[in-house]
């Protein structure tokens, strides 16, 4: 069965006789992650593309969450966690002792699972970010940055009207872009979602999704998903995991009408995972 | 025929029933229908139907018998005069019933030939272990007779009637027994009746404190006007002049109010930060076998009996800051050693584990999503904690503080032996203050008669505080809730 409908394949056509030879934002090379004494990863080696939409895809348990998370040392935060090999942004190594966890995590920003709005009002939400990195240097600029992020995020148009009521009060597919707002807002060059869409209706998917194709103009997008569909429909580039191992990574389009490896095929229709 | 008798035998016909319930929900035919409930139900609901309400009218009638012999006695006793001898009719009530209990425990023969003068009767009573006091009379005797008489009398018609009811209650349950009787329901509404009965008596509680608590404050009040007690600047109760002519004493409660209000406050400038930046500590940084150790330490403070942090103030603080303020200014101690420092922190010590077990468990409440939203963002852990984790705590922290803030109001014995009894109004931390619990403790320590001022304002004083305790947890939860309004 070919996932993908006659409209992706002709904008993925596009998109492959329209693009340019990306320059490569982030790289991993045989990255290994424990918990513990579990090992999630592999030697995991995976070049992200710069201002494309890389999916990772695969079933469950099979480290690509964890490899998402490595990307921005968020598996920091996790007991008992290590980290081998090396990754790279913008050729340097996010490892490094010397570097400022904090400042990486303002590059590379994340949008999770589940919307996690703070207890704040909507403003607040969008302005936690640039207030903390000092990117706002008035209060008239950083409504700028508020008002810019949101509608990068389509949701201004939706919540102009009550920008200081709670962000809690929002519906689930409001909330998610108010977390992609808040991300943007701190003007990352990398953006990392996990699963943006698994808590969300159809309707609100679709709203994600279409603001995931229009953000790749200007970012780098790395997303998990476990939507065949969804990976289809917003990436450009997908990774196929399996049993914390990188099993095939290549062009979207070429992923889901001729992969090479059998086991991406069996898990793109459907056959296991 | 004894009550605990009679109640073993209740018991006995309920256990009875339960397991003929049970058989005969086991045997009974079912006639292809699936039986409503399971055996082990219909025999509970027979030993329930049984033991409950005989149970219940034993309890009744025992309360109802006491009354009805104490009624019977003061009809029989001689009216009173000027000249009886013994001071209350309750004092001569008591003795009659001690008389009674112990002509019980005398033999038949002893019974037969009874000395007719309490002079005689005594050395005989105590003999067989009932101590009574000198001044018992002659004419007791036939009464406590006749109250023993009566005793035996009602317990047996109070046992007759009990067993009957058992027995009747386990026929009326074995005949309820069917294959779509609904026992299980029926067991059910009882635990739940049981479970109403049991929170009932808490609040019944509460309401009976507060209703002694007024009545007597309301007697205080008709020789103390409430504007006087309650503005009054001026503490001195007089209790060497009780009752002497022309000496009524001042019971003004501003002095007491300000010295609690200030150690309590003192005792949370001390624990508050303390408290909160170990909780902090705790579920934010520190190792997961950091924290099995230091949780528990922590919350030995709160297992410390608070006697004991009082004389840890008397004898270690208070010393070692007037020892110090000496030294400090070259002999001039100008910290007492009974002070509202020594006071204050001790109590805070004591309100640590309060404040960091209660702000901890909050904290850890958070969820770690919001966290790692913020992380996510490039923010540090402290900023983290200051503008995400601690703003969602909030309303459950400062319910805690409150909740705190009301128990160190409340705090007796670290005040009794750490901040002095004198009444003060003043404002510096190093002299002696004394609260509202100490002078508690004061009015009602000693042998007394609850019918002077002098005793009776500890009652005042007592709902006053509570009171006060009661408006800072109804605003604790005013604050918790209004938050909540706004972040969930």
């Amino acid at each position: 069965m070919n996932l993908m409908t006659e409209r992706n394949l002709e904008k993925a056509v596009n998109d492959k006789m329209n693009a340019q030879p990306n320059a490569i934002k982030m790289q991993g090379k045989d990255v290994t992650v424990h918990y513990g004494e579990k090992q999630a990863l592999f030697g995991v080696s995976l070049d992200v593309p710069e201002k494309m939409v890389t999916a990772l895809i695969g079933p469950s348990g099979c480290g690509k969450s964890t490899f998402l998370r490595s990307l921005n040392r968020m598996n920091d935060t996790i007991e008992g966690c290590k980290i081998g090999g090396k990754i790279t942004l913008d050729d340097e190594d996010i490892y490094n002792p010397k570097i400022d966890v904090v400042e990486l995590r303002a590059r590379v920003g994340m949008v999770f699972q589940k919307p996690n709005p703070f207890p704040k009002s909507i403003f607040e939400n969008v302005a936690y970010g640039p207030r903390i990195h000092g990117l706002a240097k008035n209060r008239q600029q950083l409504e700028e940055i508020v008002e810019k992020s949101l509608r990068r995020a389509s949701l201004f148009e939706e919540v102009k009207d009550r920008l200081h009521e709670a962000g809690t009060g929002l519906s689930g597919g409001q909330q998610q872009r108010l977390c992609i707002a808040r991300a943007i807002a701190v003007s990352p060059e990398v953006i990392l979602m996990d699963e943006p869409c698994s808590a969300l209706d159809p309707i609100a998917t679709a709203k994600v999704e279409e603001l995931i194709d229009e953000l790749r103009q200007n970012y780098t997008i790395v997303i998990v998903t476990h939507s065949m569909q969804q990976a289809a429909r917003v990436s450009q580039r997908t990774a196929m995991f399996h049993l914390g191992n990188l099993v095939e990574v290549g062009d979207t389009e070429m992923m889901f009408t001729n992969p090479t490896e059998k086991r991406t095929q069996d898990y793109i229709t459907g056959r296991f995972g | 025929m004894s009550t605990s008798l009679v109640f073993l035998i209740v018991v006995a016909i309920g256990v009875v029933g339960y397991f003929l319930g049970r058989q005969r929900a086991l045997t009974k035919d079912t006639g292809g229908l699936k039986p409503h409930s399971l055996p082990h139900y219909h025999g509970w609901w027979v030993f329930l139907a049984s033991a409950l309400p005989a149970v219940l009218f034993l309890a009744v009638w025992a309360a109802a018998t006491s009354v009805y012999l104490e009624r019977t006695a003061i009809s029989e006793l001689p009216a009173r005069t000027a000249d009886t001898v013994i001071a209350s009719q309750s004092l001569e009530l008591g003795m009659v019933s001690g008389i009674a209990r112990g002509l019980n425990k005398l033999s038949n023969e002893e019974k037969a030939n009874l000395p007719q003068t309490f002079v005689e009767l005594r050395p005989l009573l105590s003999a067989k272990g009932v101590a009574l006091a000198q001044d018992g009379q002659d004419y007791m005797i036939p009464i406590a007779l006749e109250w023993n008489k009566n005793s035996i009398w009602a317990n047996n018609i109070g046992g007759i009637v009990a067993i009957i009811l058992a027995v009747a209650g386990a026929i009326f349950g074995l005949s309820g027994v069917h294959v779509r009787a609904r026992a299980r329901n029926n067991v059910e509404r009882v635990i739940l009746a049981a479970l109403v009965a049991a929170s009932t008596i808490a609040i019944l509680t509460t309401v009976g404190i507060i209703l002694s608590m007024l009545f007597q404050t309301l007697t205080f009040f008709q020789s103390v006007s409430p504007s006087t007690f309650f503005f009054g600047t001026v503490w001195d109760p007089r209790f060497a002049a009780a009752g002497a002519e022309g000496s009524q004493g001042q019971f003004g409660l501003i002095p007491l109010l300000a010295g609690t209000i200030y150690i309590a406050f003192v005792a949370m400038l001390f624990a508050v930060p303390v408290g909160l930046f170990s909780a902090i500590y705790m579920a934010e940084y520190a190792s997961p076998k950091v924290r099995s150790v230091v949780k528990p330490l922590l919350e030995v403070l709160a297992g410390i009996p608070t006697i004991v942090y009082g004389f840890f103030a008397l004898v270690t603080v208070g010393p070692f800051l007037r020892d110090l303020s000496a030294a400090l200014s070259g002999g001039y101690a100008f910290i007492q050693a009974q002070s509202v420092l020594t006071a204050g922190i001790v109590m805070g010590v004591m309100l640590i584990p309060f404040v960091s077990s209660l702000s901890d468990d909050i904290i850890t409440a958070v969820p770690r999503s919001l966290r790692d939203g913020s992380l996510g963002l490039g923010s540090t852990r402290s900023e983290t904690i200051r503008r995400v984790v601690l703003p969602a705590a909030l309303p459950g922290i400062v319910g805690a503080l409150l909740l705190t803030a009301s128990r160190a109001i409340g705090e007796t014995m670290i005040v009794v032996l750490a901040a002095g009894v004198a009444a003060n109004i003043n404002i510096n931390p190093f002299d002696a203050m004394t609260t509202i619990t100490v002078k508690i403790v004061n009015q009602l320590t000693g042998d007394l008669e609850f019918n002077s001022p002098q005793t009776l304002v500890a009652f005042a004083l007592g709902l006053t505080l509570f009171f006060i305790t009661l408006a800072m947890n109804i605003f604790a939860l005013y604050i918790v809730r209004k938050y909540r309004e706004q972040y969930e």
